[in-house]
């Protein structure tokens, strides 16, 4: 097994499964999240009309037996609309997230490894990142670059960058001064492989946490973003560009803005659930009573 | 206290003009030239030179640097590209909307997410620790245009409750009032779940300690342990995620004045991207992200009060 399949393969995961497991409300929350992951994944199978396909004739439709959501201003289907837009929201956090975690994970573990002038300047340009409101920052980033999925990525991961780097870091400030590290040093390893094999296993608990509550901020920040109009351009389905279009329509087809609202509440209090309850298990303090 | 109060200032200071550099460094590397904005696509080059030239655009980076960051540290945040006139100006009429909300919503949180997060902790694993989980579940999970949209659905449009727009008529205070309601609960209930669970974990950390064992063994009244013995300690994480919250209160009040087409910082920033305003918009960057170098500040500033430790150190 190389160093990083020991790294990751075990420890964290293996913790992280029986955390889920042992905790009903993060099975819950994992379960929610699961169903999500497979109606995005499945949506080509399950939706069961095209969710590009307009009709006049069908224009705010209320639900009705063929079309159980109902239709929208194109007369397209809102179900099929709802299980495609599930793919984009999905593949842009979850994309944006493991970035996030890749970049600020790596830089964190660096600034507390090698500490000094390094790890201040770092944290500095960290807080500097911190200083600009998530939305805000996301929503300059996609109104300046344009607005792609390629660009959305960009701008969500430039948000979740510094949360993770400080989670990152505070750990490894204890664990390379704990004496597994010192003998991996006496021994001759590299730095590299005592920051992978040694640091990463023990930093890697704090970020699946975050992990999880990370991925709803996204989930949430795509769907802001589509809303104000900055995100997949139409006539891709999003969540947040469904209830863009259906607030423009609030008065006739209330059930236009509230079906993939919905759709977005079921997620976002899954990955919720799934997140507290892993922290719970996680967190001594509050598991010791 | 005094020197802590310093040191923390002149720390703030080199942050705030790092986030300076990268807002006048985003918005140039922006594609899209501001003269070609201003004028339109069939403006002849001699005007496009003549506006660069207005503008600055024609001279050196880092000359440009050294005049953006000496007008804004003397205050001056240039004209709009759009309607000429000052981004203060434009900013000062929307300002006080914004603070407004951002203020009664930090109010609502804190007034009724403290006490229930308190109340939560002491009744670990009763019906009304359940409840207020699962609420600030539920908080946590609502996007705040969401969140705005279902409250205007049922009390302004269903219910008629409370006005649509909510800006108010002018003169009328009791209107603007009425029109603060909803924005208002809706930026507050997302913060009241926020300041619940950690005002919670963090009640739970205290009261497994040593001293409050004590307290209670001495026949301290239990009013008394958890508010003054309990609450004092528990209150540092609590002041923390206040402050870190203020970012994620921005960006829900900019959604808040879009669902609820109130006047605000979040309306102007929509449509100053839209009609590519760059000046408005460096305008804005440097102030938002003036609050939350301020809000930083202010967080340390209150660990040195509600901690004695911290500014000791």
């Amino acid at each position: 097994m190389s160093p990083l399949a020991v790294a990751m393969g075990r420890g964290a995961w293996a913790r992280l499964g029986a955390g889920i497991r042992h905790h009903k409300m993060a099975a819950f929350g994992a379960g929610i999240v699961a169903l999500m992951v497979l109606s995005a994944l499945l949506a080509p199978w399950l939706a069961p009309h095209d969710p590009l396909e307009q009709d006049v004739l069908l224009r705010l439709a209320p639900p009705s037996a063929e079309f159980p959501l109902g239709n929208d201003s194109f007369g397209r289907d809102i179900l099929a609309r709802i299980l495609w837009g599930g793919r984009v929201s999905l593949y842009v956090s979850t994309l944006s997230v493991l970035i996030a975690i890749f970049v600020g994970g790596a830089l964190g573990i660096l600034a507390g490894y090698i500490g000094g002038l390094f790890d201040r300047v770092l944290m500095a340009a960290m807080d500097v990142l911190l200083s600009f409101p998530t939305l805000v920052m996301g929503l300059l980033v996609v109104a300046m670059l344009g607005p792609t999925v390629g660009n959305l990525i960009l701008a969500i991961t430039l948000t979740a960058v510094a949360p993770f780097a400080r989670i990152a870091r505070a750990p490894t400030l204890t664990v390379k001064e704990r004496d597994f590290v010192e003998a991996g040093r006496a021994l001759g390893f590299s730095h590299l492989r005592i920051m992978v094999v040694h640091i990463l296993p023990n930093v890697m608990d704090d970020i699946l946490v975050m992990a999880a509550l990370w991925l709803a901020t996204a989930i949430r920040t795509e769907a802001s973003l589509s809303f104000i109009g900055l995100g997949v351009r139409p006539p891709t389905a999003s969540w947040g560009g469904m209830i863009r279009e259906g607030f423009e329509n609030i008065l006739d087809a209330p059930w236009l803005a509230i079906f993939p609202s919905i759709a977005i509440l079921v997620v976002m209090f899954g990955l919720n659930m799934l997140g507290d309850g892993l922290r719970d298990t996680s967190d001594p303090r509050l598991r010791h009573e | 206290m005094l020197p802590y109060i310093v040191k923390r200032l002149l720390v703030a200071v080199p942050t705030l003009l790092a986030v300076l550099t990268v807002v006048f460094f985003f918005v140039r590397i922006a594609p899209g030239d501001p003269a070609l904005i201003i004028l339109g696509d069939q403006a002849s080059p001699q005007a496009l030179a003549a506006v660069r030239h207005e503008l600055g655009l024609d001279q050196p980076m880092a000359v440009q640097y050294v005049d953006f960051m000496s007008m804004v540290l003397k205050g001056d945040l240039g004209t709009s590209l759009v309607t000429h006139r000052s981004v203060w100006g434009e900013v000062a009429n929307v300002l006080p909307y914004t603070i407004e909300l951002t203020l009664s919503a930090l109010v609502i949180g804190v007034v009724i997410g403290l006490p229930l997060g308190v109340a939560a902790a002491r009744h670990r694993n009763e019906a009304l620790d359940y409840a207020a989980r699962l609420f600030s579940l539920v908080g946590l999970s609502f996007p705040a245009f969401v969140s705005g949209i279902m409250l205007l659905l049922a009390f302004a449009i269903e219910l008629h409750w409370f006005p649509v727009i909510s800006e108010g008529r002018p003169g009328d205070p009791l209107s603007r009032v009425s029109a603060l309601v909803l924005p208002a609960v809706n930026l507050g209930l997302i913060m009241v779940a926020y300041v619940m669970r950690v005002t919670r974990s963090s009640m739970l950390g205290v009261l497994g300690e040593d001293y409050i064992r004590t307290a209670r063994s001495k026949g301290v009244p239990a009013r008394v342990v958890i508010w003054r013995h309990a609450l004092g300690n528990a209150m540092i994480p609590v002041v923390t995620v206040v402050g870190l919250y203020l970012g994620v209160l921005i960006g829900n009040s900019v959604l808040t004045e879009i669902v609820f087409n109130r006047p605000g910082l979040g309306k102007l920033i929509v449509n100053s991207l839209n009609q590519r305003d760059y000046t408005m918009l460096e305008g804005l960057m440097v102030i938002y992200a003036f609050f939350i170098v301020i809000a930083n500040l202010l967080t340390d500033l209150t660990y040195g009060l509600v901690d004695p430790r911290v500014s000791q150190r």
